[in-house]
């Protein structure tokens, strides 16, 4: 698992794994967004931006904070917002996600936001669109790529205000030699595959701490360190990643009990004491308090899961733009 | 019905040699084999110069899909497909619907396959309804012909119903075939378990899926004598169980399928589902492992897992999609390349695509052949049924999913430039394909 065979900037291109950036895509878009956060400052927090351009938001799989994330982002840029709701529409009578992608682009799309508890949906969406651009949402237990963009420029905006800076042209310089600590259901987990290629990306130095059966198969070979020592590597680290137990994948009976997952991998309060000054808790959330998160520490000023959420509409904005932009759009931003 | 035919100028292959030779073929019948043949007139003369000519190919392992899945492939269509890959007969898979588990259904594909121009063979389910809990009445599906008997799609995944089938195979004098993977294993996966299938996010299918699933029935075949034939082996791991069985004396064959020769894991990066197929595709190394054992002779046959599926079968997310891939239209060409390419020995290539597997399914001149089949996998030899393929090796044909003649055309070989391609077939005496042309 590695992002480096991939190219430089996201603009006119699909958003379909962080793989598709390089090192300088990854900068583009987190600079862009914090561009964007900008905005969300403003008394009128519009932009005209894509006005004219039409985003359907197809959520095949529940889904409240990243759904509303995206139509938010996409309104702020003056879009039009097509919203699917599965529920009531023909998937629910049988149709292929193929006729029903197409069915969507023959109503002159611009761009598709897809979510998918499968696996590389998006990719193929990707293939049978002839025009429109996907950013992907969430597929499976794959990727979630504008997460693990929010959690970066999260991260990246604390740090610079403990220097007392700004974030903003910092680039990646915040990340050189961090060490992230991914902890839990990352077997599972489309954020933590993500957050690995982004991450890694930037410079980060990851580690990787889980129950036997909640490491992904194959992990050896991706760019982390395999830690079993948890208390030990939260004394170190300066970004602690946790993740949800994927019930709906199945997770529960990768585990004895979740009460034993907790004892042994959640951040109970006595873990929270182990961090080292200035570290910092991330959770993509959903957060299942007294699982892997105890109440408290979801509640500590050192757990950055609020800011996280408000950052989803700017890292969405960024996202939406640069994939719907030409290259001398965005020169002029 | 039957007509006189002179195949001159090519190459026959018989087990022992390659050497030029015409072929004569009066009344469905091998007349005579030799250089310079003299036809009487009124004989259809089919150019075979530059080609082999071989026996016509037998495969193990087609899934026809009728009754019940007609809009993927029927009986007729399935077995144009075949003629036209150089096949004059086939074993069908019995995960039709209903299953092919009793003596009806065993008759009516026979009926149906004698409404074609090549043998079609059923084979039967072991359990009835292939649920794996009943023993499926073999006896009165064996005294119509069948002697291959599978629960394929599925392997039996109760040890204890596995041993019985094969005790009572056993008294039967059949062949019990498996699909290996134990499903607790392959826990519901969609394509090879390791390092790219978690980055990829999709759940895997890991190698001891098959090898536990091989290593037991290769002791229950030891235990019972059983004859036992392992379906489409996907790993290096397999290979070695297998051989140490044989060396300790246990009567089993295996087979190999085109893909897991040619194709690899990596293709199901792209999300593609025309890769998708149970076993799935593996590394490189179990790929180049199982090209060795075919050319060593430690895998008996390769056989096409032919498994046709429409559109809406495949058109669906990866992990959701249907797996198979059709095969019987490129199994020549690709058996070719895995055997060296150019430089492959025609008579491993008969060997493994049609004496082998014609053993097998007791489908030789030698064996009994109750359903009425003709004889199979012959030596090329005046007085033996005229099942004849014409491979044209310097042929390089691309594949075309739309020219397939199978109903369904999810190939994972579009736009790949083959090998070979087949020029004529001929079964039971009729020149079924001319120049590459069905005639019927």
């Amino acid at each position: 698992m590695s992002a480096e065979q991939s190219s430089e900037s996201m603009v006119g291109r699909h958003l379909l794994s962080i793989a598709d950036l390089g090192a300088e895509g990854l900068r583009e878009i987190l600079e862009v967004a914090e561009a964007f956060g900008e905005v969300e400052r403003r008394s009128v927090r519009k932009v005209p931006t894509l006005k004219g351009k039409v985003i359907a938001s197809l959520f095949f799989e529940e889904s409240t904070r990243t759904r509303l994330s995206f139509e938010t982002a996409a309104k702020r840029l003056s879009a039009d917002v097509l919203s699917l709701a599965v529920a009531s529409s023909s998937v629910k009578k049988g149709e292929s996600l193929r006729d029903t992608v197409e069915t969507i682009e023959a109503m002159g799309i611009d761009a598709v936001v897809l979510r998918h508890r499968s696996a590389g949906a998006p990719h193929q969406v990707a293939r049978w669109l002839t025009n429109a651009r996907v950013i992907n949402a969430g597929d499976g237990s794959h990727e979630h790529p504008t997460q693990a963009l929010i959690d970066l420029l999260t991260v990246r905006q604390v740090r610079a205000e403990a220097d007392g800076t700004s974030s903003e042209g910092t680039g990646l310089r915040s990340f050189e030699g961090l060490e992230v600590l991914i902890v839990g259901d990352i077997r599972h987990s489309r954020v933590a595959r993500s957050q690995v290629l982004a991450y890694s990306l930037a410079g980060a130095r990851i580690r990787i701490c889980a129950p036997g059966t909640l490491l992904p198969i194959g992990c050896e070979t991706w760019p982390v360190e395999v830690v079993h020592d948890l208390d030990a590597a939260l004394r170190t680290a300066d970004v602690v990643s946790l993740l949800r137990m994927q019930e709906e994948r199945g997770s529960g009976s990768f585990v004895p009990s979740l009460h034993e997952f907790t004892a042994t991998f959640g951040m109970t309060e006595r873990r929270a004491r182990l961090l080292k000054q200035g570290a910092v808790i991330t959770h993509p959330g959903p957060m299942v308090r007294g699982v892997e998160i105890a109440s408290s520490v979801a509640d500590d000023p050192r757990c950055l899961v609020r800011r996280q959420v408000s950052n989803g509409v700017p890292v969405r904005m960024a996202a939406l733009f640069l994939s719907l932009s030409s290259s001398s759009a965005v020169r002029d931003v | 019905m039957s007509e006189t035919l002179l195949i001159h100028g090519g190459s026959v292959v018989t087990p022992t040699e390659v050497r030029r030779a015409d072929v004569l073929v009066v009344d469905g019948v091998i007349a005579a084999v030799g250089e310079g043949l003299e036809a009487p007139d009124g004989t259809r003369r089919l150019d075979a110069t530059g080609c082999w000519v071989g026996p016509g190919l037998v495969d193990l392992h087609t899934h026809l899909r009728e009754p019940g899945g007609e809009e993927a492939e029927t009986v007729e269509s399935g077995a144009r497909a075949a003629m036209c890959g150089g096949y004059t007969a086939v074993v069908a898979m019995p995960n039709t619907t209903p299953s092919t588990d009793c003596a009806a259904v065993v008759a009516q594909v026979i009926t149906l396959g004698r409404a074609t121009s090549i043998d079609v063979m059923p084979s039967g389910a072991i359990t009835v309804g292939r649920e794996g809990t009943h023993l499926a009445p073999m006896a009165e599906m064996a005294a119509l012909g069948v002697t291959i008997f599978t629960d394929d799609g599925m392997g039996v995944q109760d040890a204890g119903l596995m041993r019985r089938a094969m005790e009572y195979g056993r008294g039967l004098g059949v062949t019990l075939a498996e699909h290996c993977e134990d499903e607790s294993l392959a826990a519901g996966g969609c394509m090879n378990e390791g390092a790219l299938s978690s980055s990829l996010g999709l759940v895997g299918r890991p190698g001891i899926a098959e090898e536990a699933m091989v290593a037991r029935d290769l002791l229950l075949a030891e235990r019972t004598g059983c004859s036992l034939h392992l379906l489409h082996l996907s790993t290096a791991r397999s290979i070695e169980l297998l051989t140490e069985a044989r060396a300790r004396g246990v009567v089993v064959t295996a087979e190999v399928a085109p893909h897991h020769l040619t194709l690899t894991e990596d293709l199901c990066a792209t999300y593609d589902t025309v890769y998708k197929v149970h076993p799935p595709l593996r590394g490189a190394d179990d790929a180049a492992a199982l090209r060795l054992a075919l050319s060593d002779g430690h895998l008996d046959a390769v056989a096409t897992d032919h498994a046709p599926h429409p559109p809406q079968a495949k058109d669906r997310p990866f992990d959701d999609a249907a797996p198979g891939m059709v095969g019987l239209e490129t199994a020549l060409a690709l058996t070719i390349e895995a055997l060296g390419g150019e430089a492959a020995d025609p008579r491993a290539v008969f060997r493994v695509l049609s004496r082998t597997p014609a053993a097998i399914a007791r489908l030789r001149a030698s064996d009994e052949r109750i359903g009425g089949f003709s004889a199979q996998g012959g030596d090329l030899a005046p007085g033996e049924d005229a099942n004849l393929c014409v491979v044209d090796v310097s042929a390089r044909p691309v594949v075309d999913p739309h020219r397939l003649h199978s109903r369904s055309k999810n190939t994972p070989y579009a736009g790949r430039t083959l090998l070979a391609g087949v020029r004529h077939t001929v079964a039971r005496g009729i020149a079924i394909v001319i120049d590459g042309e069905a005639q019927r």
